[in-house]
């Protein structure tokens, strides 16, 4: 069994920054759990308590039930691949590969058949004698994954692992993350702030913010159940719309048009209260209109300020009068993508919405756009949670 | 174009090495003269050009062999085999004592470290003749006076902080990462430290301990000041002691091959040691 349990881990610097605030996590054998998040979010701290690099200030940590928190990171059966790979440059490939399996007293012909066997795993059989100084990224980055791979341990730590190499290399080698994981089904705990690596990689996915937990769950569930304007604006790509709303009765006031609510958003705006509000859609969520059929749903002219076309599907950004509204979880999103999200204070808003490619739309045309209402998320401005069925006062679940 | 410019850049580059080479090996060349020469020639006469004064007409090896001769007991082989020893021990502590405080300067945190730092910048910065009066009386109390341990422990304290600033500067180049990565591969800290940090501060630890060897192979204050016999006297000291066939010729020729005898070990230990200066050691560990 190698399960992890995080207790109410805290870490607090000499300074009284707590990096990481009563974090809670179970990781169960053989799970695939990604921590996602802006940087500074105390992912990596969460990540190196866990591999011991990192002294945890209170609470507990327990890797197969045992008790770690005072062990030192050789006596945790960890592997670690680190963001920047931390090969030893005087070693080749196979002595780096050999390092974890000497430090543990194994025979020579052990060690030989156990880096022999990963080599294989990861196509690395004919580059065993190199140095790291003489290997692309790519390489490199197998040869940090071999070294951590060739111990067979309990858990797998990644920090960032793919985060220093191109593109199309990431994807491939994401791919080959998957792959491994599931042969070797070894628990592991990637850390990384890319949330598409985020929503393809793991069993479970937990976003992290400000050192605080914000929501753990299966990618899909994060993506249609966002527990607050943060996650949801975290995941997905492009980015949720968030624009204020006013609710009327049965009708939710948007700027740009009126959208009936569906029963279930009733009854849970119902029991919330009276708080400000934020509405919250996925740019796949708006449609042209014109290829919609007659699915039901409000439909509403907007003129296209620009397009971009990926081939399979186009981007349409239009703006809406909005803005003013501010939220110290959507300032933090803003901070990491580094613009403006849910409104600047200039009133003007961007909003983006994924179109079929078969789409007529053209830049600096009018547009008649049509919205999912099923689709649509309330969120309380305040406190940043979304409003369910279940929130709000118990009467109202 | 390009090649014209290359060319020309090559000659001139070409005639610096030559003029540098000439200023930095003229002495040398001199002294090699002088060491080949017999006493009767060793002055220059009148009416001698700058060739004839530089290549000796009778060139002989006598001034060398007669270094030698008498073995121990001779003039010169004792304080060659203690210039040796001295330099070699007080290198050999230095740079061990230096590892590990430069190590824990360049990765610990720890209370002190800026007055450890600044500490070994004021030894440094401390004139070495305001320390041998006392410690010529310390040593003669304590029985250190003319011992090759005498000798070591100044050289230490005058070339551990030399050591500490180049070291600490490699150790900082090391990416910690490295040594974090060797300890959840199962590495203690020491395992960590001698397998992974000092293969990589090789080239710093060698820069270091050539720095500590010429200075306690080249110091002549300390070997004058601090010895008295054979029994710890260095070269640069046993120099000065150097007598001639008679009181009225002095021993030019001798002190000139010794000279020239001296300064092969140093060539020898740099040539060798550069070798394993080779930049870029780290390369390839970590991706920046």
């Amino acid at each position: 069994m190698s399960d992890i349990t995080l207790e109410k881990v805290t870490k607090r610097y000499a300074d009284g920054t707590e990096a990481v605030k009563d974090l809670d996590l179970e990781i169960a054998d053989g799970e695939f759990l990604i921590l996602v998040g802006p940087s500074g979010c105390g992912k990596s701290t969460a990540l190196r308590m866990i591999a011991g690099l990192e002294d945890i200030s209170e609470g507990e940590m327990k890797i197969g039930g045992n008790l770690v928190n005072d062990k030192a990171p050789k006596d945790r059966d960890i592997a670690m691949v680190f963001q920047n790979y931390a090969l030893y440059p005087h070693m080749t490939v196979r002595e780096n590969m050999a390092f974890p399996l000497k430090m543990a007293k194994l025979d020579d012909a052990e060690i030989e058949e156990k880096v022999s066997n990963a080599a294989k795993i990861l196509d690395l059989t004919e580059h065993l004698d190199r140095k790291p100084a003489n290997m692309s990224g790519g390489q490199r980055q197998r040869v940090a994954m071999g070294r951590a791979i060739v111990r067979d341990p309990s858990a797998f730590l990644m920090d960032e692992p793919l985060s220093n190499l191109d593109a199309k290399l990431r994807v491939q080698m994401r791919t080959e993350v998957s792959r491994i994981q599931n042969r070797l089904g070894t628990t592991t705990v990637y850390v990384t702030h890319d949330q598409t690596e985020a929503m393809t990689l793991g069993d479970r996915v937990a976003v992290m913010r400000r050192g605080l937990l914000q929501q753990v769950g299966s990618p899909q569930q994060l993506y249609d159940e966002p527990r607050n304007l943060f996650v949801a604006g975290f995941i997905g790509s492009p980015a949720m719309n968030f624009m204020p709303v006013e609710i009327n009765g049965g009708t939710a006031k948007l700027p740009f048009c009126e959208v009936e609510l569906t029963q279930d958003a009733r009854s849970a705006l119902d029991s919330a209260g009276s708080g400000k509000l934020m509405a919250g859609i996925r740019p796949e969520h708006f449609e042209d209109a014109s290829l919609v059929g007659d699915q039901p749903g409000p439909t509403f002219e907007v003129t296209v300020e620009i397009l971009e076309s990926m081939g399979s599907e186009l981007y349409a950004y239009f703006d809406i009068e909005g803005g003013g509204q501010s939220s110290e979880q959507l300032d933090e999103l803003a901070a990491d993508v580094g613009g403006e999200v849910g409104g600047g204070e200039d009133g003007e808003l961007q909003v983006v919405a994924r179109l079929d490619a078969a789409s007529e739309a053209t830049k600096g045309e009018k547009l008649k756009m049509w919205l999912d209402p099923e689709r649509l998320h309330f969120f309380d401005l305040d406190s940043g949670d979304r409003i369910t069925a279940g929130s709000g006062s118990p009467e109202g679940g | 174009m390009s090649d014209q410019t290359t060319t020309r850049d090559r000659i001139f580059g070409l005639f610096g090495l030559v003029i540098v080479v000439f200023y930095a090996l003229f002495p040398v060349m001199w002294i090699v003269s002088l060491s080949l020469k017999t006493p009767a020639t060793v002055t220059v006469k009148e009416g001698e050009g700058f060739f004839d004064i530089l290549i000796p007409t009778d060139a002989t090896t006598k001034n060398y062999t007669a270094l030698f001769e008498g073995g121990l007991d001779g003039p010169f082989l004792r304080p060659l085999i203690n210039s040796l020893g001295i330099a070699l021990i007080a290198t050999v502590i230095a740079i061990v004592l230096a590892s590990f405080c430069a190590y824990a300067i360049a990765r610990l945190d720890f209370p002190g470290k800026t007055a450890v730092l600044a500490g070994a910048l004021a030894i440094a910065m401390f004139p070495p003749i305001s320390t041998v009066g006392p410690l010529f009386d310390m040593w003669r109390t304590l029985g250190l006076y003319d011992t090759w341990l005498g000798l070591i422990i100044p050289y230490l304290s005058f070339s551990l902080p030399l050591a500490i600033y180049t070291l600490v500067a490699f150790f900082r180049e090391i990416p910690w990462d490295l040594e974090q990565a060797a300890q959840v591969d199962g590495a203690t800290p020491m395992q960590a430290f001698r397998k992974v940090i000092v293969p990589l501060a090789t080239p710093g630890m060698f820069t270091a301990a050539i720095l500590v060897f010429i200075f306690a192979w080249n110091d002549f204050l300390f070997a004058i000041s601090l010895t008295s016999s054979d029994a710890s006297r260095t070269v640069p000291a046993a120099l000065a002691f150097f007598t001639g066939d008679s009181q009225f010729t002095q021993p030019f020729g001798n002190i000139a091959a010794a000279a020239v005898i001296v300064t092969v070990p140093i060539i020898l230990f740099v040539l060798i040691f550069q070798r394993r200066i080779v930049a870029g050691l780290t390369a390839g560990a970590v991706k920046g």
